[in-house]
């Protein structure tokens, strides 16, 4: 910067043959950078906020309250809030994320911040880390108000848990992206939201799907179905259910590839 | 506009005018002439096709060259659908051509890495910002992704931006969501930036601003590549104009070599009386005169009947016309060269 005028003068000397750990660095600090300024982008969004905080927790005391998951043998809370737990990933990764992600590609913000040295690498990492920012807050606030309704999950877990929680948001972020990247912001808010409330009432992410019949086959394939499963499991008893885990990996796998197929950042 | 704070030798980033031109181009330290400044940015052959749902694959681009050069504006002009942003896109490797090569600071921008692109500023025509967002906090942002950023407090103040600075980007006019896309292009301190209708929507005072800031630009020794449909501000900023019209390069030079590129500007004199068809019939060979009718006087231009003598080149056919107007009687009010503006090369290229 010129101080006089205030006029910016280019800076950068040429780059030594030993940067590769400076840019390593410099790319993690980015990245750690991109991911703060979404969160609390997020955080500060009020439907964000809703449907990733407010919603969930008022789901957590109505089924609760109203005894909707229990059963003789099974306390219904410890059902509950491995449920709402799933359904937090679902409004971060695929509503949230997907519909700021949509806008943000309207308003040419993707196509911006991908030509300063973020990079479209560095902004998808930085919206991950957003991502699981905002899981952590989801999981602090979620399960303390669990602990407060008598929510006992067993430890041994929570590494599990913490399985799915990875796994699931990487699906749904990929879905989320492939989503906004193809569709019209509109279509983008109608879609992510329509399938927020479809998954997480009927798509065995809240309400475990039955055992039998058709819509146990349900519960095979819907990613939903899948991390609200995992998690319950996991939870509940301490097991790593494995299928439901595969079926998870299958779609983060199928949706990042799709992503990086279709996505169009303007 | 004068700012009071003092360089900073031991600021790391801070250079003097002198060290960066040295460095960008070799001493002399004023920005080298044209043919000695390196070219950042080229573009050879570069051609674009894109799908069209309705009408299947449009060329946008077919075979564009250009080169923008250290401590010069590079403006590129064209009526809508020319390709001009398409071309800015794929020179910012935010696009990849069909065919073609494109090189910025010596390598193709689709490939490259954050290194090049720290040294690259982006305003896109749409702006990139994000409307929940306040100017402060998005540029406070944009400057924490480059080492070593402009001095943002510095910049935001000579753009007027600090009197909106805390309000949501959706609340501002259009030349004020102007201003912070060009702070944020040049957050970085950019070697090379890309400006897509930068005075598009500003007032007159926030366009002279922005000019005055694009000429020191050019002044540090950065290339400026920018598009616009004023051709007035392409006369007044460009060191080199490239005229786009339907995805080529139809003409590309300084604007004094494009306006005088047909020949000598037309003579236009004004008489107070209409002249008689059998006088126009005299007129001397190789002139040509035609009327351009009658006009009330102004302020600076007396009222009468006007015309315009094409093939005015050499000093006799100024005696050869004076002769004329002697013969005829006729005593001009008013006699003016007439300039050709970039607006008449355009209306040639694209009528």
């Amino acid at each position: 910067m010129n101080a006089r005028s205030g006029t910016p003068q280019p800076a950068h000397a040429p780059q030594s043959p030993h940067a590769g750990a400076s840019n390593a660095r410099s790319l993690a600090r980015r990245v750690l950078a991109q991911g703060r300024y979404e969160t609390v982008t997020a955080l500060r969004n009020g439907e964000q906020l809703l449907i990733s905080l407010i919603l969930p927790v008022m789901a957590l005391f109505g089924v609760v309250w109203a005894g909707l998951l229990d059963r003789p043998d099974v306390n219904g809370v410890d059902v509950a809030v491995p449920g709402v737990l799933a359904l937090a990933v679902l409004s971060s990764a695929l509503t949230g994320q997907g519909i700021a992600t949509g806008f943000d590609r309207r308003y040419g913000v993707l196509a911006y911040l991908s030509t300063t040295p973020l990079g479209p690498a560095g902004l998808i990492l930085g919206k991950a880390v957003a991502v699981l920012s905002v899981l952590v807050l989801q999981v602090v606030v979620i399960g303390g108000a669990g602990l407060v309704l008598g929510w006992r999950p067993d430890p041994a877990g929570i590494p599990a848990a913490v399985l799915f929680f990875l796994t699931g948001a990487a699906a749904f972020t990929a879905l989320g992206l492939l989503i906004a990247g193809t569709a019209r912001p509109e279509a983008t808010l109608a879609l992510t939201n329509l399938l927020w409330v479809l998954l997480g009432a009927v798509g065995g992410v809240v309400f475990p799907l039955p055992e039998s019949g058709w819509l146990a086959g349900l519960a095979v394939v819907l990613p939903s179905a899948a991390l609200g499963d995992g998690l319950r499991a996991a939870l509940g008893t301490g097991a790593l259910d494995v299928g439901a885990l595969l079926t998870l990996i299958v779609w983060a796998v199928l949706a990042t590839a799709g992503a990086l197929r279709w996505f169009k950042w303007r | 506009m004068p700012f009071p704070l003092p360089p900073n030798p031991r600021e790391p980033g801070h250079r003097t005018d002198v060290a960066v031109a040295d460095r960008l181009a070799g001493a002399p330290s004023v920005p080298p002439p044209a043919a000695a400044a390196p070219a950042l940015v080229s573009l050879s052959g570069v051609c674009r096709t894109v799908r069209n749902r309705r009408r299947g694959d449009v060329e946008i681009l077919r075979g564009v060259d250009f080169q923008a050069r250290a401590g010069q504006v590079t403006a590129l002009l064209g009526p809508n659908g020319a390709g001009k942003t398409t071309t800015l896109t794929i020179a910012q490797g935010l696009d990849r051509p069909d065919a073609g090569t494109v090189e910025l600071l010596g390598q193709d921008p689709w490939r490259a890495g954050s290194a090049l692109r720290s040294q690259v500023g982006v305003m896109l025509q749409d702006g990139g910002l994000p409307p929940s967002a306040t100017p402060a906090r998005l540029l406070a942002h944009v400057a924490s992704l480059y080492r070593e950023p402009a001095d943002m407090t510095t910049l935001t103040a000579r753009l007027g931006i600090d009197e909106f600075a805390a309000r949501d980007i959706r609340r501002l006019s259009g030349g004020q969501r102007q201003r912070v896309a060009l702070a944020a292009a040049l957050a970085g301190r950019p070697r090379v930036v890309f400006l897509d209708e930068p005075s598009a929507g500003l007032d007159p005072v926030s366009r002279q601003l922005v000019f005055d800031l694009i000429a020191e630009l050019k002044q540090a020794g950065l290339a400026v590549v920018l598009t616009t449909h004023l051709l007035d501000d392409a006369e007044r900023l460009a060191d080199h104009v490239v005229l786009l019209h339907q995805g080529i390069v139809e003409r590309a030079g300084t604007v004094a070599e494009l306006t005088a590129r047909s020949g000598p500007a037309p003579l236009s004199f004004t008489v107070s009386m209409p002249v008689g068809d059998a006088v126009l019939a005299s007129v001397p060979a190789g002139l040509t005169v035609t009327e351009v009718g009658l006009s009330s006087e102004t302020a600076d231009a007396p009222g009468g009947c006007t015309y315009h003598v094409l093939g005015v080149s050499e000093p006799a056919h100024w005696a050869a016309l004076a002769n004329w107007w002697r013969e005829a009687a006729l005593m001009p009010t008013d006699v003016r060269l007439l300039h050709r503006t970039l607006e008449d090369v355009f209306l040639e290229v694209a009528p």
